[in-house]
């Protein structure tokens, strides 16, 4: 019980990370270099501030009112949570003893057979798993590394059943070539769990944050998805609708 | 008793007795539906408001004061009947003899009215001006050869604002139901009833002040029926059918209106009244649904219509020219039942039917046993007009039950059982400077308050600001209670509100409501105080005028209890110590954290304060947390608001809250649920009001280069609504300066 958490920060109001309202954790550190992370802050794996999972259950808990009333409860995001994965079983320990509803937001570049990951997914009801791209080359390209683990962790949540909400950023000359998407369209149907595919236009809010740590932004001349362009991508990945 | 207007209606305690709660709780049929019932309006209202468009346009292109009668004094029975469009009006009645020309009303301050017409080019006409300075006292001159050296100063400090004390007060509401259940000769006869109760008392100032009042009563009640009449209505027999339910109880507002500029004029709880007239006749056939929907449209159009003569240094306290006609909707009976009916669904309607509104303004009274429909309903018509306010009936009902309706902003009052003496807000920020500073002006250098001694270390300590605060609290709430009491004795002295007393119980229940600004300014300097280091810093005067802040501190909004436990104990303290002092006629302490615009000339009249706010800078609106200081998101800074006891606070704690719409979900259904979560969260936890908008701030960057192209664009500022293109420029900035919660 001595984990502690190295914490980016909180958002009270998460919306968009997992169903209903979420009280949303972004974890600090990350292996990937994503081109189009809007959230660079979060890379480094020694700034932040720690906490332990008692500290920031006490303010989970509080939203309890509001995840009821929504079907929500907490998301833990990044950064990449799985580096921490410890703390969060430590926390959603808590959480499920308070039948909080649990849900972490990966890239999914992890170990399918490390201990501490398998332990956390046993009080994990939820997985928002970001596949960066299909092509293990164009994956290394977009965020410095292989995609075979990531592919490995999503038939390992298969296999455990575990749901999963699949994301995939749509950024018009990266990742919308058509028979990557087809590909990837592919790989989808042979999983059981996903319940649910979210497609996210690639937008340039997280811009200003590259500048301000002095990082070069290589996507300066990359336009931000439009409707067109996720419309093409859905009709791939989601016939049903 | 009388056969044709009660047919059908079943009988109760209500039938012998004034008692409309017993009409209401014996009659509505409660609605669990959805909003699919609804229509669009008549081709009728659609011509009318046609017309309105055009003059509301002609009104703002002319300064926002299209005409003024500067030649007549204002009262029940003044002008002669006005319409906009005579054969299209369903509703009828103006202030004037023609749309939007404002009325003087010189009781509350003669100089009021003359600053008024002059701003707006006009001369009020000099016999008028001379009968109120020669022969006829007024109201704010009452209160001048009353006021203190010291009331004087703190009010020209600003420790003190707002207070109502050149104008009329406001914050009353009359039951205009009663006109249209009972008819005005029933009420009359109730009132000489009540005048012969007075008869064999000892004549003792209460007393002698009473029997004038109730006899000032009764004559409004007769002027009432004369004005109708000049519309073709006979008000003195109750209302037959639901066109004259809504003609009478609209006459008899208007008729308020014709004799009271009061600062907020509220409408009540008419809905669910209402519901009950326009069912009976939908149930026996002579109404159909777009009928019903033509009555509320044209109602509320008549509402939206209302106005009064401001000036600008009113304007800059109370910005875009609001009325605050608030209508409460929905709640829940005592009997269990909620209380929403079709009616509540068809006010709303008109936030589509006519497009978005500051006025009236509407109130939803939520509790967390409300029917689905209706809270999604709700929270469509937020999310698409950002025009409606919500407050917690689950906190509100246990202390003034189900039949009470919001007086401006936040002010819970029974109708017709409660009034208000309503005013100002003391400065807390402003307060603080005041105990450092032993007393003298921080922006002045005068010596505002006793001499204490100043403090003298070099950083501040924390007990030792907060006994010095605590002893200038004491000095504060003593003058401002006494204060109010000069003001309210004159305003029933000089302004007395005879209609609006008329519909209330002889016997009435008095509050005196007041009122804190700068909440989180105040919390955030003493945190900063507490968990941090504060250095004073001296200019020449040897004032306290600036400070240097070490390190964070935990600010109010984050839901951290560290500071949050601070904003506690202030509201409590404050209250506490308001409440050791004696109040005119008795009236029950209350106490609101509201500010309306005000929070800009606050923070324009208050130094640099330990929080890292600069002189001059804008308080944040109500108890919202400072801009910006609230970074854990939206929910956050409720459960923040959510902490400060109701029990202290009964005169309302006003939160605004800006959302982008994306931050509420990806698509309008979990939006929608979402919206209905968050104030179901927020409400259980004991969270008293907020105010919704939801929009994106490039919209209203827009709106400031060309406001031409959003006429009617209306945002929530703190407790009411405003037509965003009416602020004035630095009030614009200010709200766009404000935390629009934005998750990504």
């Amino acid at each position: 019980m001595t984990t502690k958490g190295r914490i980016h920060s909180f958002e009270s109001f998460g919306t968009v990370d997992g169903p209903g309202i979420r009280f949303v954790i972004f974890m600090q550190g990350c292996p990937f270099r994503c081109l189009y992370c809007h959230n660079p802050d979060t890379w480094s794996t020694d700034s932040g501030s720690l906490y332990s999972a008692l500290e920031v259950f006490d303010r989970i808990r509080r939203y309890v009112p509001y995840f009821k009333n929504s079907g929500g409860g907490v998301t833990v995001s990044g950064g990449e949570p799985l580096l921490q994965a410890e703390f969060i079983t430590e926390l959603f320990k808590l959480c499920k003893e308070e039948g909080i509803h649990t849900a972490i937001d990966t890239n999914g570049f992890v170990d399918s057979n490390s201990a501490a990951v398998n332990a956390l997914l046993d009080y994990t009801d939820l997985v928002l798993l970001d596949i960066k791209h299909i092509d293990d080359q164009k994956h290394k390209t977009l965020t410095g590394c292989s995609n075979r683990d990531v592919l490995k962790f999503a038939r390992h949540l298969d296999s455990r059943k575990i749901p999963v909400w699949l994301r995939y950023v749509v950024v018009p000359g990266l990742t919308d070539y058509e028979p990557d998407v087809k590909k990837l369209n592919k790989f989808i149907t042979e999983l059981s769990n996903i319940e649910n595919i979210e497609l996210l236009p690639f937008h340039k809010i997280g811009e200003y944050k590259w500048k301000e740590l002095g990082i070069d932004y290589k996507l300066f001349d990359t336009p931000p998805a439009n409707d067109c362009d996720i419309k093409r991508v859905r009709k791939i990945l989601n016939p049903s609708d | 008793m009388d056969q044709k207007a009660w047919n059908g209606f079943v009988p109760g305690n209500w039938e012998n007795n004034i008692d409309v709660r017993d009409f209401i709780v014996n009659n509505y049929t409660p609605y669990d539906g959805t909003e699919e019932f609804l229509v669009d309006s008549s081709i009728k209202t659609k011509k009318l408001w046609t017309k309105c468009k055009k003059l509301l346009s002609d009104e703002r292109l002319k300064d926002g004061v299209l005409n003024v009668d500067t030649r007549t004094v204002s009262g029940i029975t003044s002008h002669a009947p006005g319409y906009i469009d005579e054969k299209y009006e369903v509703i009828k009645g103006l202030q004037t003899d023609k749309p939007l020309k404002r009325a003087i009303l010189p009781y509350g301050g003669i100089r009021m009215a003359k600053q008024a017409c002059e701003k707006y080019n006009y001369k009020l006409s000099p016999k008028i001006e001379d009968i109120f300075e020669k022969y006829r006292k007024t109201h704010n001159e009452g209160v001048f050869s009353a006021y203190t050296p010291e009331m004087r100063k703190a009010r020209k400090s600003g420790v003190i604002t707002g207070l109502p004390d050149a104008y009329g007060r406001g914050r009353i509401i009359g039951d205009y139901r009663r006109v249209a259940l009972y008819g005005v000769n029933k009420l009359i006869e109730e009132k000489k009833k009540d005048l012969n109760g007075l008869i064999n008392k000892s004549m003792n100032e209460e007393t002698i002040r009473l029997r004038e009042e109730v006899t000032e009563q009764i004559n409004s009640l007769n002027e009432l029926v004369e004005m109708a009449k000049t519309y073709g209505f006979d008000v003195s027999r109750p209302a037959e059918n639901a066109q004259e339910a809504v003609q009478w109880t609209y006459l008899a507002f208007l008729a308020a209106m014709k004799e009271t500029n009061g600062a907020a004029n509220s409408l009540g709880r008419v809905s669910t009244f209402l519901d009950i007239y326009i069912e009976r006749d939908i149930n026996t056939g002579i109404l159909t649904e777009v009928e019903a929907q033509e009555l509320i449209d044209q109602f509320i159009i008549k509402l939206r219509f209302i106005r009064h003569l401001r000036t600008p240094e009113y304007n800059e306290l109370f910005a875009g020219d609001p009325v605050w006609i608030t209508e409460s909707i929905g709640g829940m009976c005592e009997d269990g039942r909620h209380m929403v009916t079709k009616t509540s669904f068809r006010l709303l309607q008109t936030l589509f039917n006519l497009g978005p509104s500051p006025e009236p303004n509407i109130t939803i009274l939520w509790s967390q046993k409300l029917p689905i429909g209706f809270k999604r309903f709700c929270a469509k018509v937020s999310m698409v007009t950002s025009a409606i306010q919500y407050e917690n009936d689950d906190i509100m009902k246990p202390h003034f039950h189900d039949d009470y309706g919001i007086s401006c902003c936040v002010s819970a009052m029974r109708i017709g059982k409660d009034m208000q003496y309503f005013g100002a807000r003391c400065n807390l920020p402003k307060l603080l400077l005041l105990a450092l500073n032993g007393g003298k002006d921080e922006v002045s250098g005068e010596q505002v308050g006793p001499v204490f001694e100043p403090y003298t270390d070099e950083y501040l300590d924390y007990n030792k600001v907060i006994s010095r605060f605590k002893e200038m609290q004491k000095w504060l709430t003593g003058l401002y209670v006494n204060t109010m009491n000069i003001i309210h004795y004159m305003h029933d002295k000089y302004a007395y509100e005879r209609l609006m007393m008329a519909l209330h119980d002889t016997e009435v229940n008095r509050l005196m409501a007041f009122g804190i600004a700068g909440l989180s300014v105040l919390v955030d300097s003493l945190s900063a105080i507490k968990y941090t280091y504060v250095k004073a810093i001296r200019d020449e005067r040897g004032l306290i005028t600036d400070f240097e802040i070490k390190g964070d501190y935990p600010q109010f909004g984050n839901d951290d209890d560290r500071v949050d436990s601070i904003a506690v104990e202030v509201v409590r303290d404050f209250y506490n110590d308001l409440k050791e002092n004696e109040t005119y006629r008795n009236a029950v302490h209350t106490l609101s954290l509201l500010t309306i615009t005000s929070n800009v000339v606050y923070g324009k009249k208050t130094g640099s304060t330990p929080d890292g706010r600069k002189k001059g800078e804008p308080f944040a609106p109500g108890a919202n947390p400072m801009h910006g200081r609230d970074k854990m998101g939206a929910l956050a800074a409720l459960n923040s608001l959510a902490k400060i006891p109701y029990e202290h606070c009964m005169d309302g704690v006003s939160l605004t809250l800006t959302l982008v719409p994306r931050s509420l979900g990806r698509d309008t259904s979990s939006r929608m649920n979402n919206l209905v979560a968050l104030l179901d969260g927020y409400f259980v936890q004991g969270g008293h009001h907020v105010n919704i908008n939801v929009f994106e701030r490039v919209v209203l960057e827009k709106a400031m280069e060309d406001p031409y192209n959003y006429p009617q664009l209306t945002i929530r500022v703190s407790g009411y609504a405003v037509n965003f293109i009416r602020l004035t420029r630095q009030q614009q900035l200010e709200v766009i300066a404000r935390t629009f919660h934005n998750a990504m």
